[in-house]
Parts: C-alpha cells; structure tokens; sequence
C-alpha cells in the first residue's frame, strides 16, 4: 500500500468541544451563513469551555477522534465570567502532559471562536481537518484502547475490592 | 429500558434538502432503546408538536430527541412541548442537523452519515438524562438602568409608572444623552430640546426613579432577579442636597476657556460647569483636570460665592452597592473620530478628509451644535475657523460607513436621514447659500421618511450628486471637495466654505468593559448581541438583562424609544411574578465523596460554594463538605472539571452524558 495514497483517501474524524454562548452560536452563525466546511466534524455542546474536563480530550482520542477541537469565548468575553481562563490553564498543563504520553500536539487544537465569528469558525474547522487529514490516521491509541477495553464500569473484581474498599 | 423517540424535521426544505431525512430515521430507528422514530415536514408548528405528544403518549416514550434546528433556536419549545406531554422537559434533547449540518455541507451522502452520527450521539445523552426539577429564585422588583440618554429615559419612565423602583445611571453629569444636543429631529422637525427636556424632568421628579449621574457601573455580581450592582458615583465636588441650582459659581468661575463636549468643543464652558443650561440635575460639578483649585491649590471662589455652601473641594468617590432584579443597557452610541485611530481598533482612519486639522471639516453632531438654538452660536451656522456664514456647504455621507476596506461594513442608518434634515436646516438659516450632498445611496425606510427626503431636494434645493469624495484641501479660506458624479459620469470639484462628515454611529468608547463586567456578548464593532436577531430582539442572551437603542446597533430616535418600551415591557414581566422559576442547569455536590478541599470554591465565579459541616446524632463534626447554592451558581460547571474527587456535578451535563456522547462516535 502506498502510505501517500493512504494519507489522501482518509477521512479523519474530528471532535469539537465547545461552548454554547460563543463557538456554538459562532458554529450556529456559519450555518445561517450557508458556509460550507468539512462534514468531518462532530461538536459537543458544553455550558463553557471550563467544564471540559481534559478526560474528555484523551476519550475521544481512545474512541478513534484524529483530532480534537477546544473552542471556546475569547478571553475576557466569558459568559460565566471567568471559566475559559481556568480552561485556558488547565489545557496549558494538559498540552504538556499530552506531549509527554506522546500525543502529537497538532492533533489538538485551542482556539476562541465568538458568537460573531461563523468564518473563524469555518477557518479553525477546515485548517484542523487537512492538517490531520495529512497527518494521517491517529493509531496510537487506537491499538490501546484495542488492548485495554478500557471502560469506568467495575467489572473486574479487583476493582469490586478495591471499591468496597473505599 | 428507556423508550426513546426521535422525530426528525425537514424543516422545509432546510434539512431535506442535503440530508435524506427518511434513512435518517430509519437508521436511528434500529439504535438500541429507540422505540420510535419519525420524520415530519415542520416539528416546530403546531401539527408537528402535537405528533410529538401524541407519539410520547401512545409508545409511551421514556425520551425524546428532536433532529431540527440549532437547540438555540428550539430547544424551549421542544422541551414545553414534552412537558405537556407528561415527560420532564429535561428528558428531552435537540440534535442540530441543520445549523451544523445540513446548511453547511453539500454532498447529500456525507451530510446524511453525519446527520445519523449526530443523532446517534444524541440518543446515547439522552439515556442518561435525569428527571431535573424546576428551581424556583425569588424576584427582586428593582430595575438598574445604564445610560440615561432617550432610550434610558424611556425604558425607565415606563417601568417607574408601572410602580416598580428604578436606578438609572448615567456617566456625564447630566442625563440626556446624544439626542439633548440634537438641534431638531426628522422627519418633523420637532426642536429636540423641546421635546427631551420635559422628559428629563419627568424623570428627575419621579417618585420611583433613583438618579445617579456622574457614575459609573463598577461591579456587577448575582443573576436574573438577584443582581448586586456596585455603582462608582464619582466626585461632584459639589454637595447635591445644597445646591440650588442658581448658577453663580460658574459666572464666577475664572476659567472660561474649557472646551465644552457637549457642545463638540466649538462652545466654552468654565471648569465649575454644567454641560448645557437644561441639564438634569442643574447641579454643577467641578472638573478637576482644569480647575485652578485643583491644579494649583489656589482659587476656590466657587465656594466663597456659593451661598448654601455647597461647593465641597474635598468629596471623594462613593462605591453604593444596590441590589436589582433585572437590568436594561441603554448606553448608545459614539461619532466615528476620522482623525485618530481609535486605540487598539481595527478600524482604519480617514486623515484624507481632513477632519481635525482643516477647521472648517466638521461631523454632523458639530452641524447640530451649530443649528441647535441653545449652542454655541445660539443657532446659527457659522464657520468654526472666522464665524463667517458659508454660503456653499458640502454634506459628505457613508464615511466610516459601508466601507469594508476601512473596518466598518454595516450602514449607520441615521445618516442619509439627518443630512437631508441639515440641508433643511441649512437652507432655513442661510436663505442665499446652497447645499451639496455627495452620497452612495439615499435610505430612508421609515413612516414620512422618504417625503422628508424628497422635499429636501424639491423644496430646500439640495444638490444630491451620487458618488464618493477623494480628496479634500484647504485653497485659501475655501475647502476644495473632489468628487465624481457617477450618475453623468463627470469629476465634480467645488470649492465650500464648510463640509460637514456624515461619520459612521459606533459603540460608546468602553461598551466592551462593560459587557466583561455584565457578562453580555458584543459583535465584532463591539455593539451588543440580542438573543435572537428577530425573535428576543431586546433581550441579551445573559437572563435578566435587555438592550435598549444604539448600543445594539445604529438606530433613529422613533425605532430606539419603541425599543426602550420593549425592554420595559421585557422587565414588567418579570416582574409580574414574585418567584421565578430557572433552569435547573446547576452543579450538586456528591456529599459522600467529597473531601472537603474546596478548589471547586477557588473556581466558582459566583461565590456559590458554601461549606457545609455534616455532623453526627451526637453533634460531633464529622467533615466539611462543599455544599452549592442552587440560587446562586451560574450553571458552568468549572467546578466540576477541577473537582480532584469527581464529586460535584453539573446537572444536564454530567461526566455520564458527555462520555456516552464521545462514545457513541
């Protein structure tokens, strides 16, 4: 197989997290638009980008996402005032932690998309799909997940113990 | 065993279009625990509802999922509609296949796999949705109004008469606003001070309406009908319960030469000031920067001439906290200046039309000044440079406006409308001179506003020559205007004595920090968004607060004062209910887990984390657990992504509902 070739026919699979006052309305504002972009993206509401818990991330990177979206208000604009900023230090350390486990950092993107900006939205959107189209498939945790079936159920009795434990 | 039912919408044609709504259902039909799943041309008319309460009731549906339009748009009538179908409306969710899918993409097959993937996400939420029960705020019956300029004023009268109190906060030391320096207003040409004034008093004499001029919004905590607002009233320097209003420190005052603003700085006004005679309250302020007092410590004849002694050097600032139910921003508009590039703006300058350095260039809020019968000039149009009388004047429109090259793509609205009344104005003053108007297009949608328009040109003999100016240059005491005219197609060149710039209406300098403190949105030129462009237009997406005139966006004085109204209407209400009842969007706290660390406290923007002690039947203190004020906390769950025990919950968007959506992909 010609690994170019490979790269070209594949569709990767993104997943936003955003939140609903800004990226959302932005996301709501390119579709009144008739803007057009990538069908490759899924979005997850959120109240605001400071409920994403950085799980989140890694779980839609274990359930196959090439690449992962972070948008939110931009900073100042929050709707609940402050909770992009605690977002924004929390993705700071995240980012880090990420490189450290071996994750690509291209794959995950931040970025402050408003309610104003459906060609922000647009833009942010069809930048993040080609570049992770051309990076190819994420494999990485695939395989993981493949090995470890990992899921938050109890269901082993170690963890049974381990739980009553608490 | 849930029995979900999904119904999709064709919306029309909206979604059927790009996404083949009969496979959707069809497909989501086999999803496990979905029991139901239909299609229907318009699920949000009255037909589509009823199939919907009808399907809830016959298949005895445990959840619904709606694929339509964006929840923004329906989710609230989605969700009455499963509440009057039995189920809890929380039980009920919207998939957006229509803002976020079928309006975006083209190719029908990808837009249908995504529609079915968005769908499917949503069934796998909408199993772990739980019952949420509707929580229930006390209404405090106050209103805070900022800005108090015509739309203020309004909104605030009428909310007053409705019995409720008021608290309208202006910055300048009068009320009044833009419209109080308006000389006359179209399409009547009704003297606006005649017609503001009686207004201003009306509110300065209301029982209801508390008046804080010269202050400023400071903080803004609480949510819809339980707001604290701090208020920054700033040194008057001048006592308002002494004063009496007689004005002779400002005939004493000896300095005389302070431009004054509300007079666009053509007028003088003394450093002891009112801005204009008919300014509410006729209470005087001191304006430190220039008074001699302040800058040299010496002087203080205001106070020796001051009877009542009211005059009072050493007032500070005051910080007043008040508490309200609901808030209406009134805070208007700015002139766009073209001869400085507002700070940090991405607006481009117009230093080519000489605005600020030619003297004799002056916008059409300085026109007004000039024609206004209590101005400068005492009503006539004079030139700023030598107060001759131009007899050739120059009316330039659409600058800053329309011009998407220059930053600002929208259409100020006001100005096609107030050139033509200056030409009016123009010509009722100065019978021998002759007015010209360079402009793109003349729009004047409005009851008599095209009359207006007409008769400025038929009656007032306007020349309206269709095209945009190049350049402008002094030639001696004249100010040359190149132009084309577009509809002959010839270059036009005439020398004035005056040009007066229709500039662009923008947002008060400062709308953006106040919107970070109220927690509204704006748009990229910083006016504020409404909630829905046609449906919620005075309503700001943030509950509890309203817009009212141009800090929206560009808007003439009938179109501002019926908004102004509608927030008050927006605000009564509300205030027609003494509970009101909120959405149960709110984090709970898993006492058993929790370990007391409080950094869920350290987060909340809102002050909503309480600490609870648990004791046992003996009184003895087992632990401190957070405990979270479900009046109190906004709903953005911050608290729970730093939860380090996983023991806080925002209700609606729990851990379980996110990962059964990121895992239904």
């Amino acid at each position: 197989m010609h690994p170019e070739k490979q790269k070209n026919d594949f569709e990767p699979k993104i997943i936003a997290f955003v939140c609903t006052w800004c990226t959302y309305a932005g996301a709501d504002l390119a579709g009144t638009s008739r803007m057009q972009y990538p069908a490759n993206v899924r979005v997850l509401k959120f109240p605001c980008t400071g409920r994403i818990d950085p799980v989140f991330i890694l779980k839609a990177f274990q359930q196959g996402a090439d690449g992962v979206l972070v948008s939110g208000c931009h900073p100042g604009d929050c709707h609940y005032i402050a909770g992009n900023f605690h977002a924004r230090r929390r993705f700071a350390a995240f980012r880090k932690l990420l490189e450290f486990i071996g994750v690509d950092l291209d794959r995950l993107q931040f970025s402050w998309v408003s309610a104003a900006e459906g060609g922000k939205w647009v833009e942010v959107v069809t930048d993040l799909t080609e570049k992770v189209r051309a990076m190819g498939p994420m494999a990485e945790f695939k395989e993981l997940a493949m090995e470890e079936q990992w899921s938050g159920a109890i269901n082993t009795s170690e963890l049974k113990e381990a739980y009553e434990a608490i | 065993m849930s029995r979900i039912g999904v119904f999709i919408c064709h919306c029309g044609e909206n979604i059927s279009r790009t996404v083949d709504v009969e496979r959707v259902a069809l497909e989501v039909g086999k999803m496990p625990g979905v029991a139901f799943s239909t299609d229907y041309k318009y699920m949000c008319s009255d037909p589509g509802q009823n199939l919907l309460k009808k399907a809830i009731q016959e298949q005895k549906l445990t959840h619904v999922v709606v694929a339509a339009c964006s929840p923004r748009m329906h989710e609230k009538t989605f969700r009455k509609a499963v509440e009057a179908a039995g189920l809890n409306p929380y039980l009920c969710e919207m998939a957006n296949i229509r803002e976020h899918c079928s309006w975006v993409h083209e190719n029908k097959e990808e837009a249908t796999a995504k529609a079915i993937e968005i769908v499917g996400m949503m069934v796998e939420r909408v199993k772990k949705n739980r019952s949420l029960p509707a929580i229930t705020v006390p209404v405090t019956k106050r209103a805070l109004i900022i800005g108090g300029g015509i739309a203020g004023i309004q909104a605030a009268l009428d909310i007053a008469d409705c019995g409720h109190e008021v608290i309208l906060v202006e910055r300048e030391p009068s009320i009044g606003g833009h419209m109080a320096q308006l000389s006359e207003t179209f399409p009547t040409l009704d003297c606006s001070q005649c017609i503001m004034t009686p207004k201003m008093v009306d509110v300065a004499n209301h029982p209801k309406i508390k008046l804080y001029t010269h202050s400023e919004i400071e903080l803004v905590e609480g949510y819809i009908g339980n707001f604290q607002v701090t208020i920054k009233k700033k040194a008057r320097s001048v006592d308002e319960d002494k004063c009496t209003g007689c004005g002779v420190c400002m005939t004493k005052c000896p300095q005389k030469k302070i431009p004054n603003k509300f007079d666009q700085n053509i007028g003088m006004r003394t450093a002891i000031y009112v801005p204009f005679p008919q300014a509410v309250p006729n209470t005087p302020v001191i304006d430190r920067e220039n008074c001699t007092m302040f800058k040299t410590g010496k002087c203080g004849v205001c106070q020796k001439v001051c009877g009542p002694g009211a005059v009072d050097f050493e007032q500070q600032d005051q910080l007043i906290v008040e508490a309200v139910g609901a808030i209406v921003v009134a805070t208007g508009f700015d002139l766009y200046t073209i001869n400085e590039k507002p700070k940090g703006s991405a607006i481009k300058g117009y230093g080519e039309f000489g605005h600020g350095k030619i003297p004799d260039v002056i916008d059409g809020m300085t026109f007004e000044r000039l024609a206004s019968a209590s101005g400068p000039t005492g009503g006539k149009i004079l030139r700023p440079s030598d107060g001759k009388e131009p007899k050739q004047i120059v009316f330039i429109q659409c600058i800053g406006s329309r011009a998407r090259e220059k930053g600002i793509s929208y259409c100020s609205k006001v100005c096609c409308m107030y050139t033509a009344k200056h030409t009016m104005l123009y010509h009722h003053k100065v019978h021998d001179g002759q007015a010209y108007v360079f402009f793109m297009d003349a729009r004047t949608p409005g009851k008599s506003y095209d009359e207006f328009w007409r008769r400025s040109i038929e009656e007032e003999e306007a020349v309206y020559i269709r095209g945009m100016v190049s350049r402008l240059y002094q030639k001696g005491d004249k100010i040359v205007v190149m132009g084309s005219d577009i509809a002959v197609g010839v270059q036009v060149e005439i020398e004035a004595d005056m040009v007066v710039l229709a500039t662009a209406v923008m947002p008060q300098k400062g709308a953006d920090t106040l919107a970070q403190k109220l927690g509204i949105s704006y748009d990229k030129y910083h006016f504020y968004s409404e909630a829905h462009a046609k449906l919620r237009p005075v309503e700001c997406a943030t509950a509890g607060i309203y817009l009212a005139g141009a800090c929206q966006g560009p808007k003439d004085i009938p179109e501002t004062v019926s908004q102004a109204s509608a927030a008050a209407a927006k605000v009564m209400t509300l205030f027609s209910k003494d509970q009101l009842e909120r959405e149960p969007i709110v984090a709970r706290v898993r006492e058993a887990g929790c370990v007391g660390c409080f950094a869920c406290k350290k987060v909340c923007a809102y002050g909503a984390v309480e600490e609870k002690e648990i004791r046992d039947r003996q009184g003895n203190l087992i632990k401190v657990v957070a405990y979270v004020n479900p009046g109190v906390c906004g709903g953005c769950g911050t608290c729970q992504a730093t939860c380090p025990s996983k023991s806080v919950e925002l209700d609606g968007y729990t851990d379980e509902q996110i990962v059964a959506m990121i895992e239904a992909l």
